[in-house]
Order: C-alpha cells, then structure tokens, then sequence
C-alpha cells in the first residue's frame, strides 16, 4: 500500500515518514517484464538418455534441437558438435528467450579422448564474445548474453558408479559453468537401487573434487547454506522426461505407459523431476545467471587480462548494466 | 528252360524280380517283417550322452552396469553371482579382461559343466579401441586347444571349451546401435554365434520397443553382421515358433533375482512404485523367449553350429596358413595339394634337417673357439715368461745396488773407525800434553 500518512513507523524503521523505496521492486519487475531475459541451457550426455525428452518436459514446449526439425534417427556424428537452437517463451508477462545448447555425438564414439573439448570451446568462446563486447569503446546498451549459464549432465543409470568419461568431463569443466548432474531415465532403476546408485554417485563426485551447482563456496548466507545444503543432499536428481500426457485417476498427466503401470512424471513418489524443476526454475534461475556472470565469467576474465592478449587493459572501475 | 528268380539286392542298379520295391538308384527303403529293434538307437545316444554329461559355454559381453549378471542369475535360477562373490562388474577394471566360472548344474538326472565368460570392462574406458581384442583371442584360444587336442596322438578325452554362443547386450538407448556395437558384432560374427539382447528392456514403453528393434536390424542388415541364425526345422509348428522368434529379434530382456508377490503368486521380478515388471511375463519382456531358446530347444544347435561352422573355419584358417606357398588360401581343406599327414611328415623332415645343420654350425663355433682359447693361452704364457726374465733381472739390478751401497758403507766405515781412531789419539796426546803442561806448570 502506498498511502502516504505522516505518523507511520513502519517494521521497526525510524522512518519519519513514507518515502516509498520499497516500490524500487515494482519498478524493476516492470523493467524485467520489458526486457525479458536470457536463459542458456546445455544439455551433455551419452545420445538416448532423454535430454531432448527432459528439455522439452522442463519447459513444458517442443524446445530441443530434435523438435526443432532433426530426424529421430539422425546418424552420430562423427566427432561432437554443438548446436544452439533459440525459442521466446512467455509466462505471466514474463518473456524469456531460452536458448537450448545441445551436443550430439558426445560419448559416443569407440575412444572418446577429448570430447570435452568442442564442448570447453564453445563455453569458451562465449564468455570471449562477452568480454569483447564489455571492453568496447563504445557498448551496446544490453549486451546480448550467450553465456552459458547451466550444464545439465546426464549420467547413465548403470546403478553401479559413475563412468570414466563422466568424472573427466566434470572434473575439467566445473570451473568454467554451472554442472548440474542428473540421473537419466530413472525408471530403469528401483527405489532402493536408485538411492543406493545416488550415494555413490556423490561419494564419487566427492573423491574427485568436483564442485557441482550449487557450490558450497558461493553460499552467501546461513540461510543460503540451509536451503543449498538441503538440495546437494537430494543431488543427483533422477529423472524421468515426457511429452505424452496419460490418464491417471481422472487427471492428466505427463507420463510414460508401460505394460505394468504408469510412470508419472510429476509425481514426487515416482521420480524427482518435479524437484529438479523447481530448484532449476522457480528457485534457482536468477540465482544460476548471477554465479556464472560474477563467478565464472569474472574468473574468465581475469585470467585473459593477466595473458594480455591483446586485449586494451582497463580501469578498475567496473560499471556494467545488469544483464537481467 | 528254367527261368532262374533271382532276388538281387538293393544296391544293383536294376531288378528284374517283383519282390524289389522299386527302381531307383539310392538305397531303397524297406518294410520290416517284424521287431528289429534299432528304432531303441535314439534312446541309447540319449543314455549315453546323459552318463557323459553335457558342456556349454556361454560369453556375455556388454557395458558395465547393463545387468549381465543378473540375467546370467535369472537364466539359470542359480546365483553365480551373489553378494558374497560380486560379478565382475561391481568391481571396477581399467582395461579389459576375460574371466571364466564353470558351475555344474543338475537337472532331472542330466549334468550340465556350465561354463560362463564375462568380459568386465569392456566398453568403460574412455578410449575403447579394440577392446574387443581380448575377447577375439580368447575365442581363438579356445579354439586353438580343441585343435590342439584334436590333433593328438592320444585322444581320449577332448574338454570342449569353445564358445558356444555370445550374447551380446545393448543398451536400452531407444535410437540404434552405437559404433562400438557395430565394430564388435563385424568382428566377433564369423568366429562365434553372436545373438544380441536389449538390456534392461524395462525401460523402454513398448511402442519405443517396436521402434528400437526394427531400428537394430535395419542397422544389422546395413553392416552385413551375421547374427545367429535359427534353423528351419521340418517340422511345421516348430517353424511357427521359429518365425514367431525371428520376429522379436533382438530380444528385449530383463533380469532380477527378487521376488515379489504379484496377485497372490510369487513371481521374478522388479517392483517399481507404478507397478511390477514381470520377468517371466511375455508382456513385460522377452525373457522366457530368450530362456526356452537358448535352453530348451537351441542349446544342441548352437554347439553344432560352433562345431561346424565356426571351428571349422578357425581350422581351415589356421592350417592353411602352416601350409607353404603355392596353396591358395581361399582353397578349402579338401582341395588342399598336401593332405596333412603328409605336410606333417614333411614338416618333421626339415625339423631334423634344421637341427642338423645347427649341430654341424655349433660343432664349427665350438672348433673355434678352442683354437682360439688355445692361442690366448699361449700368448699368456709368453706374456709371463718375459715379465718373469724382467723381474730376474731387475732383482739383479738391485742386488747389485745394494752390494755397492754396502761397499760404500763399508768404505765410511773404515774411514770413520780410522779418524776415531785419529781422534783418539790425539786426545791421548792432548792429554799427555796437559800433564805435561801440568807438570810443567807446577815447576813455575
């Protein structure tokens, strides 16, 4: 409310009178809903572990590469490729451009050395068009932001442990984004199986050093801490992904039919994909953009500016536009 | 005028009495007057094979954690590979390697020598060119033995460890096969029966099922993999089930060795929170296809396929190699110039020549090398002889010295004795002198 009364204390403030700083939200939801954002995502794993199936599940629209006009039984490509495809969604007012970064042919190969590296590149090269842009003379007003902001890797429901390729992908490249580890088509595995897989997936994950999203470093505050320490013990997420929609006790739900039963996709008792949404969406969105612009980013750049590669050294004082 | 009848036999080529059946080349088929007997013949292979015991081996190959070890479990209800001795793939293996168990099952008074190989780590690494190396020469072998033992003097007992068929798993991918399933199926098709299985078929919804199969043999027919092939019988429902068989190719499985309580029965299964899969339920999964196939009605095909074709081609492979040039290889073994016998024969021959000759080449190098040792000897000898004339006559040299030295010596010697002497006497006189003085001086 925005009454403008000459007695008011409000919350314990000595305020002497309104003065309205509280509607600076309202101002930036406003600006927010104007602009829109930006939202990359990158998908890694094995080919026919569900990431298109899981992308396009996540944001409820045919998003992946594969929707977007590739055949299904496309060949593998020979070496990996990284290929971008961008759509607009809108939700309440609010537009996101989501650009879905998929990788054919990772793992795929018989001798798999270095496939991490077109995937290391590509990141790469982002945060270089990036810091291009930010060290021009004269700017664009929003810099377009084609950093990628989360990796959802996809590990394969062996049940046993994670694979070599997996831990080398994720030791090399938890320094230069957000990995989100997921387990793949979960429904392979039963419940117990399924939480004694976890606990060594994290045990392993651990042993390697590997620092997942959310980082423990970057908590900022105990309650921070709470709530992130509370989803790594959840982490890896197993998930189950669906575009068909099935009947079940009167409602419609994304699922999968099998001849023993329904697999809901949206069911907590089922598999975690419903968690998997909500801390990467309706919780965590801002938060994953803002790691990898003040975090990831800035540790890009300091390392190019100390190579002086022939990049203009600047001054420190560092003004950016936030990239909402 | 007597007409002779005469009842020829049945391997002449013409009859004229009415009593032969019919006319015709090949041996004709005649009715019994009564019991013989013979048709007991069956009865007795089957007792006789039944005292001996039956052998199978059987390879699994697949990636880590596609539940090759539990379906092994499942196939034969028993668990050779249990908690206490985990399967090869609960323990983590850097490179390939080939592991055999044997397990002897009974049943019904008949003895199977079950010999299973598993491949751990096969596919794991991250660089997995010619993983399929060790089970290649593995299979070879194998192979090789039986030849071996085929070829002995005394051939009493001949174990038969071939492979008799590999099953080779896929992972429930849904799209088709990965280059690694190609090259390994190119490469393993002509050496052993390759059958290939969708693990962990629970995954997939049945539609996915369809389109993943018909997907795998698309590709198998592209690349030209020869996979197991079931024998038309003639029998005509025998030949439904085959077709019916050849239909769920690849056979999708699944394995557990849980059991859950389904409707009041007790049944193998995987117990999900939507529901239970079936491993014995045609429905669920083709497991029971995949049990009576390879169990109960092809075992004896497959081992007769191993033997006679497989093995076969290993053989003609290898001897055709030991043979000299001049024979075409491509030749099979019956148009080889050389029968065996005699290329061993022959083999043996040069074997002694060559080790005569190395006898006569080792009797030279030893020849020599006495002359040799000799000569050094000699020059020693000499060697010695000189150093000692030196030695003689150094000691002379010294010798000689020394005397010298001596008569110098002795020379100052008789010097020094002789100015003591001197000394002494003029001591004497000195004194005497002093008395003198003495004396001289007490007169004053």
């Amino acid at each position: 409310c925005l009454s403008n009364t000459d007695t008011c204390t409000r919350g314990g403030s000595t305020l002497l009178g309104y003065i309205g700083i509280d509607t600076i939200i309202e101002q930036m939801r406003k600006k927010t809903m104007k602009t829109g954002f930006d939202f990359n995502i990158m998908v890694v794993g094995n080919s026919g572990l569900g990431k298109s199936t899981l992308v396009n599940t996540l944001f409820k629209s045919q998003v992946s590469r594969r929707s977007a006009g590739w055949a299904r039984d496309e060949k593998i490509p020979k070496t990996v490729e990284v290929k971008a495809v961008s759509h607009v969604l809108e939700e309440g007012g609010v537009k996101m451009k989501l650009t879905v970064i998929d990788t054919p042919g990772f793992g795929d190969q018989i001798n798999n050395d270095n496939c991490w590296e077109p995937i290391s590149k590509y990141i790469n090269e982002q945060y270089e068009k990036f810091l291009k842009e930010e060290v021009n003379i004269t700017r664009k007003k929003r810099i377009p932001d084609t950093r990628v902001h989360c990796c959802l890797y996809f590990i394969s429901p062996t049940g046993h442990s994670l694979r070599q390729l997996d831990v080398e992908f994720m030791k090399r490249l938890s320094h230069s984004v957000n990995i989100i580890p997921v387990i793949a088509k979960a429904d392979t595995m039963t419940i117990e199986e399924r939480q004694e897989f976890k606990q060594r997936v994290r045990k392993e994950l651990e042993m390697g050093g590997i620092e997942f999203y959310p980082q423990k470093e970057f908590d900022e505050d105990m309650e921070d801490k709470n709530d992130n320490d509370k989803i790594r013990e959840a982490m890896p997420f197993a998930v189950v992904g669906s575009d068909k929609e099935y009947q079940v006790n009167g409602k419609r739900v994304l699922g999968r039919k099998t001849q023993w039963g329904i697999v809901e996709v949206e069911n907590p008792n089922h598999c975690e994909f419903a968690q998997l949404r909500d801390f990467l969406i309706r919780s965590h969105l801002q938060d994953l953009k803002e790691v990898t612009h003040n975090i990831h980013y800035e540790s890009y750049r300091a390392k190019r500016l100390n190579e002086n590669g022939g990049l203009h050294p600047i001054s420190c004082n560092d003004t950016q536009e936030s990239n909402l | 005028m007597y007409f002779v009848l005469v009842i020829i036999p049945s391997h002449y080529n013409h009859c004229t009495n009415r009593k032969c059946l019919s006319v015709c080349f090949f041996l004709q088929q005649r009715n019994l007057e009564g019991y013989v007997g013979f048709a007991n013949l069956p009865n007795q292979v089957y007792r006789k094979s039944v005292k001996r015991g039956f052998e199978f081996t059987l390879m699994v190959v697949g990636e880590s954690g596609l539940g090759k070890s539990t379906l092994i479990n499942s196939l034969f209800l028993t668990d050779l590979y249990s908690k206490d001795y985990p399967g090869p793939s609960q323990r983590i293996k850097k490179t390939v390697q080939v592991e055999q168990s044997k397990v002897l099952i009974k049943e019904g008074g008949v003895q199977l020598t079950l010999t299973i190989v598993d491949t751990p780590g096969f596919g794991d690494a991250v660089d997995n060119s010619n993983c399929w190396q060790p089970v290649i020469n593995y299979i070879d072998s194998k192979c090789e033995d039986f030849l071996n033992a085929e070829s002995r003097v005394n051939r009493r007992s001949m174990p038969d460890n071939r492979v008799h068929c590999c099953l080779y798993f896929i992972a429930p991918s849904g799209h088709g096969l990965k280059p690694l399933d190609i090259e390994f199926m190119k490469r393993l098709h002509d050496k052993v029966n390759v059958i290939p299985l969708i693990a962990k078929a629970d995954t997939l919804t049945p539609e996915e099922c369809q389109l993943f199969k018909k997907q795998i043999m698309k590709e198998i027919q592209e690349h030209k993999i020869k996979i197991y092939e079931f024998p038309d019988t003639e029998d005509d429902e025998d030949n439904k089930l085959i077709r019916k068989i050849k239909e769920k190719m690849p056979l999708a499985v699944v394995g557990s060795n849980v059991v859950v309580e389904v409707n009041g029965k007790k049944v193998r299964g995987r117990q999900y929170p939507w529901g239970v899969a079936e491993v014995e339920n045609g429905e669920h999964c083709d497991f029971t296809v995949l049990r009576n196939m390879l169990i109960r009605t092809h075992m004896q095909d497959l081992k007769d396929v191993t033997n006679n074709v497989h093995y076969e081609n290993y053989r003609s492979k290898k001897l055709a190699a030991v043979t000299c040039n001049g024979v075409d290889t491509t030749k099979t073994k019956g148009q080889l110039t050389k029968s065996p016998l005699a290329q061993m024969e022959e083999e043996r021959r040069e074997h002694v020549m060559k080790m005569k000759k190395m006898e006569a080449e080792m009797e030279q190098v030893f020849e020599m090398k006495v002359k040799e040792k000799k000569q050094k000897l000699k020059d020693s000898e000499a060697e010695l002889e000189r150093r000692h004339e030196q030695m003689k006559r150094n000691l002379e040299a010294q010798y000689k010295e020394l005397e010298e030295k001596r008569r110098v010596f002795e020379d100052e010697k008789a010097n020094w004795e002789a100015q003591q002497k001197i000394l002494e006497q003029q001591k004497l006189d000195a004194s005497k002198t002093m008395e003198k003085n003495k004396k001289k001086g007490k007169i004053f």
